[in-house]
């Protein structure tokens, strides 16, 4: 039997929406009060979704022991209490949601193997949501 | 095509132990959860039903049958209930959250008979949840 397994996890960090390749007029009318030169910050929430075969004899698709495990050493230790700015892939690219959903996706595709990644969808605030496949089309 | 989704709610016990490992090797599968007098969740249950509006009713599915076979099938069975020794399907298999939503689905499936079940969600815990959509 073949179940989906959505873990949530949260981090916070802080980040600025700008690009050097455009003019600074362009920036404030793009990204708006995201623009603002020093940053800010959001409590970022992250739903890992995972699928496979229900084992028979650990009734689990994944042990979240290795799931919780892989998540907090590249990503919220990697992302949280950090300005997103900072950060080596973040140098070129912006450091929007859309951006930083598709990284972790990417992330978690790489190095976390004990069942399939189905699709990475995040919270930046209440109001909301960004959700990244690997370009798939998904089940919501 | 409409989907419809119904919550409900239950409180339950449970532990996880395969009588088939040894006792190490289940404190390292399953940690905490291995604790045999059991620890407890309020989990929330989400039925998504679909099917087309029926032009007299407006309705997909009758909305009191649902949350009527939804009492019988699972929350009578389930709700405060230490779920491997009083629910059948958990004498024998583990009661983690993928078996909790697979039998739900097994429960539901048969009994429904307007709409067609689509997924069975169960939240262990707000940061956690399980979808069956009854794949093999």
């Amino acid at each position: 039997m073949k179940a989906h397994l959505t873990r949530r996890y949260l981090f916070s960090a802080s980040h600025r929406l700008h690009t050097d390749a455009m003019p600074e007029d362009w920036n404030r009318a793009t990204y708006g009060k995201c623009n603002n030169p020093y940053g800010h910050g959001h409590n970022y929430q992250v739903e890992v979704t995972v699928s496979g075969a229900v084992d028979r004899g650990t009734g689990m698709v994944c042990n979240l022991i290795d799931l919780d495990g892989f998540v907090r050493a590249e990503i919220l230790e990697r992302f949280g209490h950090h300005n997103l700015n900072t950060l080596p892939e973040f140098q070129d690219v912006v450091p929007t949601t859309e951006n930083l959903c598709i990284r972790i996706y990417e992330i978690l595709q790489r190095g976390f193997h004990h069942a399939h990644l189905e699709k990475v969808r995040m919270e930046e605030t209440m109001m909301n949501s960004f959700a990244y496949a690997g370009g798939k089309e998904f089940r919501d | 095509m409409v989907y419809l989704t119904r919550k409900a709610e239950f409180a339950a016990s449970h532990y996880y132990h395969n009588p088939e490992f040894t006792p190490e090797q289940n404190r390292a599968l399953f940690g905490k959860c291995n604790n045999p007098n059991g620890h407890g969740h309020n989990y929330t249950l989400e039925v998504t039903v679909k099917g087309s509006v029926d032009p007299k009713s407006g309705f997909v599915v009758d909305l009191k049958q649902l949350k009527e076979v939804m009492n019988r099938e699972v929350l009578d069975a389930m709700d405060h209930r230490f779920l491997n020794k009083e629910v059948p399907e958990f004498l024998h298999q583990i009661p983690t959250t993928e078996n909790i939503a697979i039998a739900i689905w097994q429960r539901l499936a048969p009994k429904l008979k307007a709409a067609q079940l689509h997924r069975v969600r169960v939240y262990e815990t707000p940061d956690l949840f399980v979808d069956f959509y009854g794949e093999a």
